[in-house]
């Protein structure tokens, strides 16, 4: 192996690549998240129709999606390998185990499963709404003599089930847990800690969590309460 | 014996002890009633008691790490009631008094666990790990010589109680203990910050850095979740910052080293 390797593939290294990740994937969350906001435009769907066509068709939107995928496949890659490590490090558990109360959270003692809520959720949000999207098996819809996929409709339909609406609703505290944990754990593990800027970041980053998790899962509440 | 309170009322207890006869038999929880403790007694000196009796009954007695009783060495360890060092905050074992436990209590008594710390007999734990993470740089080289002049070196206060803060790591293990991955990031970045900082330990700064992590990653401990479960239950109170700062380290010496194999 050479440096570089032997540097990423290091228990610290792994660490600084899941920081590096999570924080990007946290600004997917935002631009995600602004987009969505066009369901709530009260216009049939015309708006939110229009930025899908255009995040599926925009060149550098698609390239960024490559990114973005890569960026969750080593987030979830590094988080197994450590996962596994961490695990193999203890083979003998204690018989008693109490920690003091609230020196520790249960967010960041649980990063695995709340990832793998979220991986769950994840699937079936793909499975929902990207693959008809992308694989086309949408209906079409005219805004201005011009056809577009109608995703709106789909959206509409999704969140007329509740069982969708519990999945997504789930997902997203799921999310706000991981992120509350992972945001300003990700500065911690790259090194980025500091008196002057440490207390910011952890109250930004429980901010950010709690209200961009809120968003999103005000989406699917919002329909299936309007819409029946 | 310790005891200096004639009218401190004597403690009956129950003690389940992680008993194993070597590294490769496997071992077991084994419960000793114990009665007439002094609440003045230190915890150690409850097991002295404890092994006194049982040489009396001509059984093995209970193998644990003891040296200097009095916080400073960092040999005693013991998982106590579910806690490394027992239940009161910034104490090791040998200065926990039982005092802090009740009558008739049940208190259960287990050696660390960590596939990098197997145990060698009943409640010791073989630490020699941390040894060999020392031994790949945890050191400066220094000539030897003539004694050199005080404050030849100027540092500045703050950075001299920075590296003083992170040097007071007795190296006892209990943060592996407690980390719920048994990672051992707390200790070794104690030992990275405290050399780091000084003028003396920048000769073999990024190297120290970079043998240490590798020697960790090898002993085969966990990776850090930044949970705070070491620094909480560190006996002398080593603080997380030091972890921040050894991945800074680490992070800048990866990229800046001249070690590219």
């Amino acid at each position: 192996m050479n440096w570089f390797t032997k540097t990423f593939s290091s228990t610290i290294g792994r660490k600084i690549v899941m920081s590096v990740t999570g924080l990007f994937l946290c600004s997917f969350l935002v631009v995600h998240l602004l987009g969505n906001l066009t369901l709530f435009r009260n216009d049939g769907g015309e708006a939110f129709n229009l930025y899908s066509h255009f995040m599926a068709s925009n060149g550098v939107i698609r390239a960024m999606e490559i990114v973005l995928v890569l960026g969750f496949l080593f987030h979830i890659y590094d988080a197994i390998v450590l996962s596994r490590r961490n695990k193999g490090a203890r083979p003998v558990n204690y018989a008693e185990n109490h920690p003091e109360q609230n020196t520790t959270s249960w967010a960041s003692r649980n990063m695995g499963l709340l990832g793998t809520v979220i991986l769950v959720f994840l699937i079936v949000h793909l499975w929902n709404f990207f693959v008809p999207a992308r694989f086309g098996s949408l209906d079409p819809v005219l805004i201005e003599n011009v056809e577009y996929d109608n995703l709106y409709t789909s959206v509409v339909e999704a969140f007329k089930n509740p069982i969708y609406v519990l999945i997504y609703v789930l997902g997203m505290i799921a999310l706000a847990y991981h992120l509350i944990h992972g945001f300003q754990s990700a500065f911690q593990s790259l090194g980025l800690t500091h008196k002057k800027y440490t207390p910011f970041i952890q109250i930004f980053g429980f901010a950010f969590s709690v209200l961009i998790c809120l968003g999103f899962a005000i989406i699917p509440l919002y329909f299936f309460f309007t819409q029946q | 014996m310790a005891g200096n309170n004639p009218n401190a009322k004597l403690m009956n207890l129950t003690l389940k002890v992680w008993r194993q006869k070597n590294m490769n038999t496997p071992g077991q929880l084994v419960t000793y009633p114990v009665k007439n403790i002094s609440p003045d007694m230190s915890f150690l000196e409850m097991l002295d008691v404890v092994n006194e009796e049982l040489l009396v009954k001509n059984e093995d007695p209970i193998a644990f790490d003891h040296d200097c009783r009095e916080g400073i060495c960092g040999m005693c360890s013991l998982f106590i009631n579910g806690r490394a060092h027992g239940p009161e905050r910034g104490t090791t074992t040998c200065q926990l008094h039982m005092r802090s436990f009740r009558d008739g209590d049940t208190i259960t008594i287990e050696p660390w666990r960590a596939a990098a710390f197997p145990v060698y007999k009943d409640l010791i734990v073989d630490r020699a790990a941390f040894d060999r993470i020392q031994q790949a740089g945890g050191y400066v080289s220094v000539n030897t010589g003539g004694v050199p002049d005080a404050n030849e070196i100027p540092i500045p206060k703050t950075i001299a109680d920075k590296a003083f803060d992170a040097a007071t790591c007795i190296g006892c293990g209990a943060c592996v203990a407690a980390c719920k991955n048994a990672s051992a990031m707390l200790f070794v970045s104690a030992k990275v910050s405290q050399l780091a900082m000084l003028p003396q330990g920048k000769v073999e700064r990024k190297t120290r850095v970079e043998n240490m992590v590798a020697q960790m990653d090898i002993e085969g401990f966990g990776a850090c979740s930044n949970t705070g479960a070491c620094a909480a239950e560190c006996p002398v109170g080593i603080s997380l910052e030091n972890i921040a700062f050894m991945n800074r380290e680490y992070l800048t010496a990866k990229a800046t080293s001249e070690n590219v194999a």
